[in-house]
């Protein structure tokens, strides 16, 4: 059925929310990408199973959503109207959940959520710490909807910024809108989105493009991924808004070839969007028509840059290009095109809902809005963050991510993937946005925060972006391939105790070249993890060059395992488990022996020993 | 090449190409698109289907080979029944997938882009799978298994050389 005004939208709407009872249960399953590793599939069929089972499968629906945020403790369960939120949930739960739970409201005290800082059950989600501090204005949806029903995003109010735009609001307007915002692009460059939009505009072409860029590569982040596959809706009504406002009437979505999912569930999208007259000709019979096509990557990390995208897109290599004309004038078959990162497009639709004085009171003075963090690495609650541009990296960290694993110690946050850097403990409480990352060396990127430990060694952490960038770098220009890999090959003498006095600034002074002379972003932002760890832990690379010791204890070539003779007592689990036969049986109540010859430092021993028998030096 | 020829024979494979050919009206800015599919169906990208495509779409083979080798997605070599990756992203990296790959490699005795002799495994590697809170990951055929030691590295692949399909992923 194709709607023909805003009118038959909101009569559908009404509709469907009629038929709809608020008090009838619902239980929400998180169907993202970690709660699936988890094994969220035979927890679904569980349920479904054991509704059939007790004659309820009317009367409670089963609902598979997109990502709620905190995979750390996946497979997630909400049971609504209650927002009863259950954690590590196994099928074999879900009898007791559906007898207690469902039938008599009782709470199961092992799935709730305990607070490791109090000790406290936590019954509903949101009063999970997690949670509570979080403002999930983009990702707040994922969890009460499910992604391929276009009616869950109609019932929460899903195309309402669209009918007002096409409606109520010139394209002028639209734009102008987005402008005041102060949105920003989400992708990592920061641009001002509303200028981008307006220099397509008002660039001369015979047809506009509008491109929407799910390739993340970043590695670390995942958040764009999350939000194509939770909720694809919002995303293309952004898309749809911009392509009003800037003239466009074809539209790619360029999807990165590792996330099936997120193809499947976009592709979804359009075709349900499309059969309700929201995408394609006259959409809601306002006059203005636009099209979207889905594109797969090819997984090549440079296409997330936006010339190589493009180049990509038009079957070719995706190499970048120099731009010193902007893809906003001179981009797919040369014509203007508008290449926006998923976060952004789905910030527009609240834009355009609520106005552009009320999205800029959250954030700071120059980056407006929220921010979804990917948080991960050594952080007790890894998972998706959503938070106000301005918190700390403290807050996010220590209050939202309850702190460092296992007691450990807090050493650094890595953000902005390969083009940025690391940022020392004494940066804890600097307010995160676009401006300040950028200050202490580090940069926003599409958000990704990896939290390292005292055991996370920052010369391994530099040769591994390194050596990232020596792969994904697609060889076109010489400062990016040839700068890259030698100073790899220097990172690598150093991890391998081969540094020589010297290195650190001969390092030093191929980075001030890649940085100056590479074509793309990929090579000009390259020398970062290089160029903060230095500046921020240049310790740890003397320790390395000079006394040929890797403090955390991590570069193979300058380490060894030891026994601690009066803490073993012979068991052999590491002898069974070495997978080098380097440990010696000495017999019973006798401390094993390691042959240092053979011994390939694979760190198996130290991990299997469960009394601390086993020491690195 | 030779087990192609034998096994698919040159007829079905130029039917094949041409049916996936087809479906993107022999557009050639479709390349990279119809690449994927023509790897979807064999696993691989076989050399006499980059001839092929080059005919089918009018454009020289050097085009269709710069395209195939420069995506990482592409093979053009044949890959074995399973396909293994183990995710280096950095998420994964700070929590020990270096470790998890040096088991791989001592278990199934290849390195990664290479295959078992068998054909029963291919070991890959690849830059963030996006299931970064679980990390370290690793994947076989489409199924993530989360937070992987070294020591459950052999379980896993017991797991897929009975010849399961080895459905049930799981997080240790």
């Amino acid at each position: 059925m194709k709607l023909k005004s805003a009118k038959e939208l909101e009569e559908l709407r009404s509709r469907i929310i009629k038929e709809r009872d608020p008090q009838k249960p619902y239980i929400a399953v998180c169907s993202g990408t970690g709660c699936h590793a988890w094994g969220c599939v035979e927890v679904t069929a569980a349920f479904t199973e054991e509704l059939q089972r007790e004659g309820l499968d009317g009367q409670v629906t089963v609902k598979t959503t997109g990502c709620h945020g905190f995979c750390e403790r996946g497979p997630l369960v909400v049971i609504y109207p209650q927002g009863i939120f259950y954690q590590r949930v196994k099928p074999q739960d879900v009898p007791e959940i559906v007898s207690k739970t469902i039938l008599q409201n009782e709470l199961i005290d092992r799935l709730l959520y305990t607070d490791p800082s109090t000790g406290q059950k936590i019954a509903y989600e949101h009063e999970v710490p997690f949670y509570k501090r979080q403002k999930r204005l983009v990702f707040g949806s994922n969890g009460l909807i499910d992604p391929q029903s276009i009616e869950d995003y109609l019932a929460i109010g899903g195309y309402t910024a669209l009918a007002k735009a096409l409606f109520e609001l010139t394209s002028e307007q639209v734009l102008e809108e987005v402008k005041r915002s102060g949105l920003r692009g989400r992708g990592g460059g920061g641009f001002p989105t509303g200028r981008k939009w307006e220099t397509c505009r008002n660039a001369p072409g015979e047809v506009r493009y509008v491109i929407c860029n799910c390739d993340e590569g970043d590695p670390g982040a995942y958040m764009d991924r999350s939000l194509m596959e939770g909720n694809p809706h919002l995303v293309l009504e952004g898309m749809v808004i911009g392509a009003y406002a800037i003239g466009a009437h074809e539209g790619y979505i360029y999807i990165r070839n590792e996330y099936p999912l997120a193809v499947r569930n976009a592709q979804r999208a359009i075709e349900q969007a499309e059969e309700y007259g929201l995408l394609g000709e006259d959409i809601l019979g306002s006059g203005f028509s636009f099209r979207v096509r889905i594109n797969r990557g090819g997984g090549a990390f440079v296409c997330g840059e936006s010339t190589a995208l493009m180049t990509s897109l038009e079957g070719k290599p995706g190499e970048p290009r120099a731009k010193y004309i902007h893809t906003a004038e001179k981009g797919l078959w040369n014509q203007p095109t508008n290449l926006n990162n998923v976060e952004t497009w789905a910030n527009v639709p609240w834009i355009i809902l609520k106005g552009a004085d009320w999205y800029r009171e959250l954030g700071t003075e120059g980056s407006k809005g929220t921010k979804i963090f990917s948080l991960v690495g050594k952080v007790n609650n890894t998972g998706l963050v959503e938070v106000p541009m301005g918190m700390t990296l403290r807050e996010i960290i220590f209050d939202i991510g309850g702190g460092i694993r296992g007691g450990r110690k807090f050493k650094a946050v890595q953000t902005g993937g390969p083009s940025g850097g690391v940022i020392p403990e004494e940066f804890l409480d600097l307010p995160v946005d676009f401006d300040e990352l950028t200050k202490v060396g580090s940069m926003m990127g599409s958000g990704g925060m990896i939290v390292m430990d005292e055991d996370t060694c920052m010369v391994d952490i530099a040769r591994y972006f390194l050596s990232f960038l020596e792969q994904e770098s697609c060889g076109k220009c010489v400062p990016c391939r040839e700068g890259i890999k030698r100073m790899r090959e220097i990172l690598t003498n150093i991890c391998e105790g081969k540094g020589k006095e010297g290195d650190i600034e001969l390092l030093e002074r191929l980075a001030r070249v890649v940085a100056d002379a590479s074509l793309c972003a990929l090579g000009r932002t390259a020398p970062n993890p290089v160029l903060t760890t230095i500046r921020y832990f240049r310790d740890e690379y003397e320790a390395h060059i000079k006394e040929k010791r890797c403090p955390a204890k991590v570069c193979k070539a300058l380490i060894n395992y030891y026994v601690i003779e009066e803490k073993c007592p012979g068991c052999g689990l590491c002898v069974r488990n070495c997978p080098v036969q380097a440990i010696t049986f000495m017999g019973k109540k006798k401390p094993v022996v390691i042959d240092h010859n053979k011994c390939i430092k694979c760190g198996t021993c130290f991990d299997v020993c469960k009394l601390g028998a086993i020491e690195v030096r | 090449m030779s087990d192609l020829r034998q096994s698919v024979g040159l007829g079905e494979l130029s039917k094949k190409v041409g049916s996936v050919l087809e479906r993107y009206s022999r557009d050639a800015s479709q390349l990279v698109a119809i690449l994927q599919d023509i790897q979807a169906e064999y696993n691989w990208l076989p050399k006499e289907a980059l001839e092929e495509v080059s005919q089918g779409l009018g454009i020289p083979l050097s085009r269709v080979f710069s395209v195939a080798t420069f995506f990482r997605a592409f093979s053009l070599r044949p890959r074995g029944r399973h396909l293994i990756q183990v995710c280096l992203g950095t998420a994964c990296h700070v929590r020990g997938a270096p470790r998890i790959l040096e088991q791989m490699e001592r278990e199934l005795g290849i390195r990664p882009g290479e295959v078992t002799e068998d054909l029963q495994f291919s070991l890959e590697t690849v830059n963030c799978v996006g299931a970064c809170a679980l990390g370290p990951v690793v994947i076989v055929d489409g199924d993530y298994h989360g937070q992987m030691t070294p020591e459950r590295v052999k379980e896993i692949l017991k797991k897929y050389s009975k010849g399961q399909s080895g459905n049930e992923a799981e997080v240790g």
